[in-house]
């Protein structure tokens, strides 16, 4: 499983250092702040993540530099893998919790506000 | 090792009656979140979520005083009314297949008016709209073009902008506009046209606490230190006693603290965990719509690089 620097056409690249197969720089094309700063927190949960960072090398290019660092010797794209899979399940959650109380209230229609000079909580 | 979030949530719909109608703004609370998870909940998540928009405006006749570009430029900006789920996107590259939209992605619009005289207008009237007629071109004059079997598949809502009453261009009599428009599917990222919410954004729950009793006449300035319904009087014993009922409403404008006898008595501070998204929809889709459909382009994301990675040609 020897990770030199591949290349991949549209979607990821992956460039390793040397033979150390924990530290990895990950290339995420066609992404932004809004893939990389929510998958940054997800990894950083996991104990055996030494580092975990995001850059975006340039604002006119959309692409992300996404390294992570493990110790202990584990390949770097478990936690990878292990937090694009919590990230998909706290969305899938989120979506559920959403969706049910949307119905419930969509029953008694609508609820008024308490105040009526209420912010529109912007 | 997922995490278990075993919150409830909180959704308040408000309709906020503006002055030209009921704009559905839609706040929802996620208390317990991570910290990092708002960050893709900003316009920018919103910004893919797709949108039909004119995109093509092919001009038969304009002899407005509007220049051509400058109309172009207003009609792509107008919502239009259509589920984007049910288009697909347009193949980028077929630059000679410009006139040939297909009916499974694209909306074919027309804009046909011309301005006249009003015959029945008395001689010595000034005001435009006696005048005149049709002299203001609204969006309500643009009509839909079923193409294909579009006539079939959308038989029951007609395709047309969100609102009726954009001004898109003033005319005399003499003028006319003749415009065919074809609108296709795109996402906000590419040109805000398409971006399907008015403003997106998230704010933290604020806390207030009181760190002693306040009591009397200075509960009363307490309480208009605030935002209304934030801060209760509730008679105890006899005295009136502040009390915190709702810290959601707070603007968090700290006027206690212009007060020097009221600073020291009340702690604001945030909950670090606990958001209050507010989604105010162009009017394409519903704003609880939007949010689902957000959350859905989140975990596709996050699908295409799981299938990357498990893919044999990485490592």
């Amino acid at each position: 499983m020897a990770a030199e620097g591949e290349k991949k056409p549209v979607l990821e690249m992956v460039q390793a250092d040397g033979g150390d197969e924990g530290c990895v720089t990950f290339v995420l094309h066609n992404e932004d702040h809004t893939l990389g700063n929510s998958l940054r927190y997800m990894i950083m949960k996991t104990v055996d993540v030494d580092f975990c960072g995001y850059t975006i090398t340039h604002p006119s290019e959309s692409k992300i530099n996404f390294r992570i660092q493990t110790r202990g010797g584990v390949p770097a794209t478990e936690p990878l893998r292990r937090g694009l899979r919590d990230l998909t399940e706290v969305s899938q959650h989120v979506l559920n919790t959403f969706q049910v109380t949307i119905k419930s209230i969509t029953d008694p229609l609508w609820t008024p506000c308490s105040s009526p000079t209420e912010p529109t909580g912007l | 090792m997922a995490a278990t979030m075993s919150n409830v949530e909180e959704i308040r719909t408000r309709a906020v009656l503006g002055e030209f109608g009921v704009k559905n703004v839609h706040s929802s609370d996620f208390p317990g979140n991570y910290p990092g998870y708002d960050d893709t909940w900003n316009m920018q998540t919103f910004q893919k979520v797709p949108t039909m928009a004119i995109e093509k405006v092919f001009i038969y006749n304009n002899t407005s005083i509007v220049q051509d570009e400058v109309l172009a430029h207003r009609l792509g900006l107008v919502p239009i009314k259509a589920d984007p789920r049910l288009f697909e996107y347009r193949d980028a590259g077929e630059e000679s297949a410009e006139e040939q939209g297909s009916e499974i992605d694209t909306i074919q619009l027309q804009l046909k008016i011309k301005c006249s005289r009003n015959p029945r207008a008395t001689k010595d009237s000034s005001d435009p709209r006696e005048l005149y007629l049709n002299h203001m071109v609204y969006s309500s004059d643009i009509t839909w073009v079923p193409i294909g079997n579009q006539a079939d598949v959308f038989a029951d809502s007609v395709i047309r902008p969100v609102h009726d009453d954009i001004l898109i261009a003033q005319l005399r009599p003499g003028q006319e506009l003749d415009i065919i428009m074809h609108c296709v599917k795109g996402i906000g990222q590419d040109h805000a046209k398409f971006s399907p919410v008015a403003t997106a954004s998230y704010r933290l729950l604020p806390e207030i606490t009181l760190l002693e009793p306040v009591e009397g006449e200075k509960a009363e300035r307490l309480k208009r230190c605030f935002s209304r319904g934030v801060i209760d009087i509730e008679d105890v014993n006899g005295t009136n006693v502040a009390k915190v009922v709702n810290s959601r409403l707070d603007t968090c404008s700290r006027e206690v603290i212009r007060h020097d006898d009221l600073k020291n008595v009340v702690k604001l501070a945030r909950l670090r965990d606990h958001f209050i998204f507010t989604v105010e929809s162009t009017g394409i889709l519903p704003p609880d719509v939007l949010v689902t459909e957000a959350i859905k382009v989140l975990m596709t994301k996050c699908q295409r690089f799981l299938s990357e990675l498990d893919s044999p040609s990485v490592e």
